[in-house]
């Protein structure tokens, strides 16, 4: 089985679950033979030149925190995967107002170098989000031309266009995977072009994998697709080599309390905050950390303040690769109060940190795991007084540990590559 | 000519409220009275209700041919009381006919032997007075909470003048004997034991509606088929059962109230066999050996051991914590608190603290109230936390107890160790450093 993959980043650069989960997913698909062409967005720099960057595929991952375990494991990895990369500034999460200032700072940077050489100021890339999604599938099709391949495997929306593209130039069937929707982003107020490209893919699919059974009925509800097209498969957590686990000396008595995330509507950050005052009236020492940016990031900041929280808040701003693991590493808590979360692999690396989370009802790895403590994210009591539990009763993080580590060794990405395979089985039979 | 000796389990534990940390030093109000009275009334209408009338019936039927036992717990009495009095009724009738034996248990269905000597003899005190008030029987026979059973409680029994314990007949305890004898507790002199008959027991508890079980359907023909099969090999079959399994655990729909009203009939349709209470099986069948169980043994799920109540970390650290109360709360003197305290003791809040979920998950799910252990564990915590402080802050105005307490009682496992008071206290610091709790600073309560 050889498979074409329009998916999101590659290490060393993961920036969100997103890119964790095509990479966790494809090793593990790679592990058991399946053979893939990863394409995946990618900025040149110049804007100039071929939109599609042929790459052997032998960058080394370098060890950061996806890195697999072996040697081994790498010529696996390499032997299956071969990396095409498509050169355009789409990146995950990225929404129409970010990509009108990525698209500014580029272009203005391609001035002062056209400038200096008296070139024309130009670039390639899409005047907006859609138009650049637009040219990325172009870019797809011609590609999808001159590969060989038996099954389209796309994730998320900005890749869908690719794959009904691919799957029109080669006949091959097409496999949509869904990680977010727009209606877990935007809730009720959905873009109408993200919707509606969402609504092209999820009809052109001839199967749809959801990572949830909450997602799986977000889409037969909102998008109206047909129940039985959908099949769930969780997603995963990588595991780290033995050993490589980052451990830090703390300070004990003062405890810390995690967010980490985009600080998005979706994520529920707001609710961190206010859960955050009611423990603060109760235990003043805790420490909460609000890691990760996002478009709610000054708003909270400016919350934090009017509640007068400045002393046990921390922003650290977005983190990256060692930084995330001593961030996991140095606290007490995690905790995800996510609005609308399809999966969340966030609270399982806290775990493999030995770091207890408290997870929203309303995510997708609540349907996973039993050894942690969930919430309704709009439960602002009922958090505050989990979180405070867990900060004052110790033998409820011995036993949530003990327990989520057996846990753990279940939720894997080649358990969840069976059930990928088992579907490319049923579109190409 | 053997005999069947049947005995009912009947307790209702006294649930909590949701209960939050926020609730700490401002609702000294635990329990879930909605939740309490609503499952009571259903319980009552679907199984102690019909399934007494049934009984009824029978014992008369058969005149003193036919003879029952029940446990019941006090807290369960307590409820009856409250909610539904028409169920206490209905169990004097059953004590009437005088085929009925009441045995004793601890009051609060507590797991207080393992824990505290003293408050294991009081709580037995406080059930046998509530028996002879209610049904006008002194108990001879007793059975501890859930079965929990070792050669230490036997000897603990018989100083207190019983004749006859109950037990599981757990293959540990028996290995290759058979339970249906009468047994002598090892170290005991008068005592008698006798052990539940596990598989004849839960063909009826638990197998009775399981469409999978190749027996199925259960006719009372085909039970005393198996009963009668003992004749000669046996000369007592224990059938120790929770009551709820007529009508709330097996349906009225299983078919489960016909086949009681067949079992008497049939059963002594054979002319060898007969029916005994458990005081009355102990006094007419002499024991054929001792049984020696210096570990404890208990009639939960498959272990057959203490681990649905202790031994995580939750459980363990939840339980330690109320009687590390004891010594401050029998310094209040105060009825009020000693109810709480003994309320909080009931051994329910720790099983729904049980994380083997997936051996047995499936009926611990079923009995619990809460969404998780985890949720248990920390509902009961800030009760308890709130509890604490109820005592330090009465304690305030006596003479505070400073040592910490040691009792001659026998510890199951680990000992007892003073940290978790270290633990209360500094948590109790944390609440009145923070600069918001005004109105609900923690205040002794009212007297």
């Amino acid at each position: 089985m050889r498979v074409l993959m329009f998916g999101w980043e590659f290490p060393p650069h993961i920036s969100g679950g997103l890119g964790t989960a095509c990479y966790g997913m494809t090793r593990a698909l790679a592990q058991h033979g399946t053979e893939i062409v990863f394409v995946i967005p990618h900025m040149s720099g110049s804007g100039r030149g071929s939109h599609v960057r042929l790459v052997a595929a032998n960058r080394e991952p370098d060890g950061t925190a996806e890195a697999p375990g072996t040697a081994s494991d790498v010529t696996t990895l390499l032997r299956h995967i071969e990396l095409r990369e498509i050169d355009s500034i789409l990146a995950p999460y990225l929404s129409a107002p970010e990509y009108r200032r990525v698209l500014e700072v580029i272009e203005s940077r391609v001035r002062r170098r056209a400038a200096a050489s008296v070139l024309t100021a130009r670039t390639d890339y899409g005047r907006n989000l859609m138009a650049e999604v637009a040219r990325y599938s172009e870019a797809a099709e011609r590609l999808a031309l001159t590969e060989r391949f038996d099954v389209i495997h796309v994730h998320d929306w900005m890749t869908f266009a690719a794959g009904i593209r691919a799957k029109r130039v080669s006949g091959r069937p097409l496999v949509v995977h869904v990680h977010a929707l727009e209606y877990d982003r935007s809730g009720e107020k959905p873009n109408k072009d993200v919707f509606a490209l969402e609504k092209l893919g999820l009809e052109a699919a001839d199967r749809i994998i959801a990572v949830s059974h909450y997602t799986r009925s977000i889409l037969i509800e909102r998008y109206e697709v047909p129940p039985e097209k959908v099949s769930v498969v969780h997603n995963a957590v990588s595991r780290r080599k033995a050993g490589t686990v980052y451990h830090v000396a703390r300070p004990r008595g003062e405890k810390v309390v995690l967010f980490l995330g985009r600080v998005t509507f979706q994520k529920g950050p707001d609710y961190f905050v206010e859960a955050a005052a009611r423990v603060i009236e109760k235990i003043p020492s805790v420490t909460f950390v609000m890691a990760g940016v996002g478009d709610m990031l000054p708003r909270m900041i400016e919350r934090v303040g009017q509640l007068r929280l400045g002393r046990n808040f921390h922003f650290t701003g977005f983190l990256r690769g060692e930084e995330v693991e001593r961030m996991y590493a140095e606290s007490d808590l995690y905790v995800m109060p996510s609005v609308s979360e399809p999966f969340g692999i966030s609270p399982l690396e806290a775990m493999l940190y030995d770091v207890p989370v408290i997870i929203s009802r309303h995510a997708g790895v609540a349907e996973v795991l039993t050894h942690a403590l969930k919430v309704d994210f709009w439960d602002v009591t009922e958090l505050a007084n989990k979180i405070l539990a867990v900060l004052t009763y110790p033998a409820l993080s011995r036993e949530l540990l003990r327990n989520g580590r057996r846990e753990l060794q279940a939720i894997r990405w080649d358990v969840a590559a069976d059930h990928i395979q088992a579907v490319y089985q049923q579109v190409c039979p | 000519m053997p005999s069947i000796c049947f005995y009912f389990q009947v307790h209702q534990p006294f649930r909590l409220r949701n209960y939050t940390y926020f609730d700490i030093g401002h609702s000294h109000d635990y329990e879930d009275e909605t939740a309490n009275r609503e499952i009571l009334n259903k319980v009552a209408t679907k199984c102690y209700l019909p399934a007494n009338r049934v009984l009824l019936g029978l014992l008369r039927e058969h005149k003193g041919a036919f003879q029952i036992s029940y446990s019941i717990s006090g807290v369960a009495l307590d409820q009856f009381e409250r909610y539904n009095p028409a169920v206490l009724d209905s169990f004097r009738r059953l004590a009437d006919t005088g085929c009925v034996e009441f045995l004793d248990e601890t009051y609060y269905h507590s797991l207080s032997f393992l824990y505290s000597r003293p408050e294991f003899r009081e709580q037995v005190r406080h059930h046998r007075d509530r028996i002879k008030t209610l049904f006008g029987q002194t108990p001879t026979a007793f059975r501890n909470t859930e079965l929990i059973y070792s050669n230490e409680l036997a000897r603990e029994v018989e100083d207190l003048g019983y004749t006859t314990i109950l037990a599981e007949g757990a293959d540990r305890v028996l290995g290759w004997r058979s339970p249906n004898f009468v047994y002598q507790p090892a170290g005991c002199l008068k005592l008698r034991l006798l052990l539940k008959n596990y598989r004849l027991s839960d063909d009826i508890a638990f197998r009775f509606s399981n469409r999978e079980w190749p027996e199925y359907p259960l006719t009372a023909d085909k039970f005393a088929k198996w009963v009668h099969q003992i004749n000669a090999a046996g000369e007592v079959v224990n059938l120790f059962m929770d009551f709820e399994t007529f009508g709330e655990h097996q349906w009225q729909e299983t078919g489960i109230f016909e086949f009681l009203k067949m079992i008497p009939g049939t059963i002594l349709a054979h002319p060898d066999f007969g029916f005994l209470t458990p005081s009355e099986a102990a006094a007419h069948y002499t024991p054929v050996a001792q049984v020696d169980v210096p570990q404890y043994v208990s009639w939960a799920d498959v272990e057959r051991d203490l681990t649905a109540w202790i031994g995580n970390d939750m459980q363990d650290d939840a339980i330690r914590s109320v009687y590390d109360l004891e010594k401050a709360v029998r310094a209040r003197n105060d009825p009020e608190l000693l109810h709480a305290w003994r309320q909080l003791q009931t051994s329910d809040h720790f099983y729904y603290m049980c994380t083997k979920w997936f051996a047995d998950g499936d009926v611990h799910k079923y009995f619990n109230p809460y969404a998780s252990p985890y949720d248990a564990y920390i509902n009961y915590m800030n009760v308890l936390t709130d509890f604490g402080q109820r005592l330090a802050a009465g304690g305030e105005q006596r003479p505070p107890p400073v040592s910490t307490r040691k009792t001659k009682s026998a510890k199951p496992r680990n000992p007892v160790t003073p940290t978790r008071r270290a633990a209360a206290a500094k948590q109790m610091s944390n609440v009145k450093q923070s600069p918001k709790v005004g109105r609900g600073r923690p205040r002794p309560a009212a007297r």
